[in-house]
């Protein structure tokens, strides 16, 4: 469970305070599936930052799984991103030197985890994704929908509790779009707690609950399951 | 993160990046290799003057006439006295000594050799039966010189190799006269081309009885008397008995210098051995560029890679994991251009060893350690800096490449 409770992000611009996220109250129950809308510079990404723990709130507390992740050090900070969240990104982030599989692979090795079992869990995701013949692949030499479906094994493979996508599709063409987009519902209903920022109206209307962010404050929070 | 993982990323870091590892490698490599190829000859040079002193003799006590002062102008000096001569009978005088085993006393000299219509400049070297042995020397073909009264002067000589074929070519030389300055010498001896020593290229020499030496250059003083002891541990008597000689024959004036092997050989030691450390050390200054040029490229790599650094951050690596992973990357480049940096400078030392055999050079080891520890210490010293960089990096700016 995410829970947001009075938190304001600004940042410091010349002589002027911006606002970036204004008195923020929010609580994410596990397993929803929340759109995050709005026009640019509405602090729809610094409220995914801030969630996925790149960022700090300049005050306020932020409580993941119970947890009151204000008060984490760095160390923490990075176990926390690195065991409960995962980022599926607009520009793919992939390591262009590093294959598929080894892009995948990259959160189990930060974990620490053994070769043998990091092997066994990058198999099972390039199958789940259906990346098999890819696996070797680097990422120059794959289309975007299938950039796109590794970055999603690799922000899975640690079988995070929340997924923080920012403008998932953006990079992709409507097919390609449509075919991840069917990735993260389908993880969505298995369990993880889904955020999806987006400009995409059609996208906004298929989560289960609906953000609207205007100047850094929450303008509607609606459900779309009634 | 396991090490095996951190050597892993930095070696997949290494080869997405081939142009600036090789540039890398280089700079460094050349620098172990320059303190390999440098301390190579030094101490190959070392090697060489102790091989030669060597080969002057064993347990060997050099007499030479005049006393070394270091006191500036003596009173001698203002007043024009020259030392005694060191005479053919104060060098029968020290044979009296029990632990003396071989004697030679030397005159040294250049005149005209010729043979026929040949000529040609000669070192002459005038001495007794016993040089050859006291000095390791070997005789190709002949015999030496022989034994016979240090007053004699024989008109007999033995020549260098290099003498005999340049004037006598495809002509036997032994049993030839030639002509010395203004004297004719049979030859009974010709010298092998392997003896050499310190200062005299025994394929270049004429050697002639003493006595006919001293007569030859108009030279009644002697240049050296060597003497061979027993064992080392009878120099020190030996020398003490020299002085005391040689002082008693010259009226109480002690006018010689008398000098072991040892010392001389030891002061040929340390100067070679600081000329070894000095280069060596001149040759680290490269090492420490090297280093700069890794923290450079580093810095450079560390900017271009701001994404990469803010995406493993989103992954959950910690600014810690984050300046191992730059740190293995650099240690692994240093550990490469230390290994490519051996193998250029021992295969230099190699190749110096093939175009100089006498030189015989061998880097030392503590060169090896030095410039591995040297290499590794700047690699890791100025790779921290690009490390802490690329770990301050804010993760949200570094995914938007700001």
């Amino acid at each position: 469970m995410i829970k947001l409770e009075q938190i304001h992000r600004d940042f410091q611009v010349g002589d002027q305070t911006v606002h970036a996220l204004d008195d923020i109250n929010l609580q994410i129950d596990q397993g929803e599936y929340l759109s995050v809308m709005g026009p640019s510079g509405s602090g729809k990404s610094t409220l995914l930052n801030l969630i996925g723990m790149l960022d700090h709130a300049t005050s306020g507390r932020y409580l993941l799984n119970d947890k009151n992740v204000t008060e984490m050090d760095e160390q923490q900070e990075a176990l926390t991103r690195n065991q409960h969240i995962g980022f599926v990104f607009q520009a793919f982030h992939l390591i262009p030197r590093l294959t598929a599989q080894e892009n995948i692979e990259l959160p189990l090795l930060l974990a620490g985890i053994d070769a043998a079992t990091r092997q066994h869990k990058v198999d099972q995701a390039i199958k789940a994704l259906n990346l098999t013949d890819r696996a070797l692949h680097k990422p120059d030499q794959l289309s975007g929908g299938q950039r796109q479906r590794v970055a999603i094994a690799r922000a899975t493979i640690t079988e995070p509790s929340v997924l923080l996508a920012d403008e998932p599709t953006g990079n992709l063409d409507q097919q390609s779009g449509a075919d991840v987009i069917q990735i993260l519902e389908t993880l969505n209903q298995k369990g993880i707690t889904l955020i999806v920022v987006t400009h995409d109206s059609h996208l906004g209307k298929r989560s289960t609950r609906a953000l609207k962010m205007v100047d850094g404050r929450i303008q509607s929070d609606k459900s779309n399951s009634g | 993160m396991l090490t095996s993982d951190y050597i892993r990323y930095g070696w997949q870091s290494l080869r997405g990046y081939r142009a600036r590892t090789l540039l890398m490698l280089l700079a460094m490599s050349i620098g172990v290799a320059s303190v390999l190829l440098l301390t190579a000859l030094g101490e190959g040079a070392r090697r060489y003057v102790n091989g030669e002193f060597a080969s002057l003799g064993t347990n060997l006590v050099i007499v030479m006439p005049g006393k070394s002062e270091t006191s500036g102008v003596g009173l001698n000096n203002m007043m024009g006295v020259t030392p005694r001569d060191l005479t053919l009978d104060d060098a029968q005088a020290l044979t009296r000594h029990p632990a003396v085993t071989r004697i030679a006393p030397l005159n040294v000299g250049a005149v005209e050799a010729s043979w026929q219509n040949r000529k040609r400049e000669v070192t002459i070297m005038g001495s007794t039966h016993e040089l050859l042995a006291l000095r390791h020397w070997k005789l190709a073909a002949g015999q030496f010189l022989p034994a016979d009264d240090w007053d004699r002067a024989s008109p007999v000589c033995v020549i260098g190799k290099k003498i005999r074929d340049e004037l006598f070519g495809a002509h036997a030389a032994l049993g030839q006269w030639i002509r010395l300055g203004e004297n004719r010498y049979r030859v009974i001896g010709i010298m092998a081309s392997e003896g050499r020593s310190i200062g005299t290229d025994v394929q270049e020499v004429v050697i002639i009885p003493v006595a006919s030496a001293q007569s030859l250059l108009n030279a009644p003083s002697l240049f050296r008397i060597l003497i061979e002891t027993r064992s080392r541990a009878a120099m020190q008597p030996v020398i003490n008995f020299t002085v005391k000689t040689i002082r008693q024959r010259h009226h109480g004036e002690e006018d010689v210098t008398v000098v072991t092997q040892d010392a001389v050989l030891q002061t040929f030691d340390n100067i070679l051995a600081a000329l070894t450390y000095g280069v060596g050390g001149i040759a680290a200054i490269s090492l420490a560029v090297a280093g700069i040029l890794i923290m450079n490229v580093m810095l450079v790599a560390v900017s271009q890679r701001t994404a990469e650094i803010g995406l493993l951050k989103a992954l959950g690596a910690s600014c810690r994991k984050i300046q191992l992973l730059i740190l293995a990357e650099a240690v692994l480049l240093t550990l490469f251009g230390i290994l490519l940096g051996f193998i250029i400078g021992l295969t230099g030392c190699w190749g110096l060893r093939l175009a100089l055999p006498e030189l015989q050079a061998y880097p030392p080891v503590w060169a090896l350690l030095a410039s591995f520890l040297v290499a590794l210490t700047t690699g890791l010293i100025f790779s921290l800096m690009p490390a802490r960089k690329a770990a301050k990096l804010d993760p949200v700016l570094a995914l938007q490449r700001r």
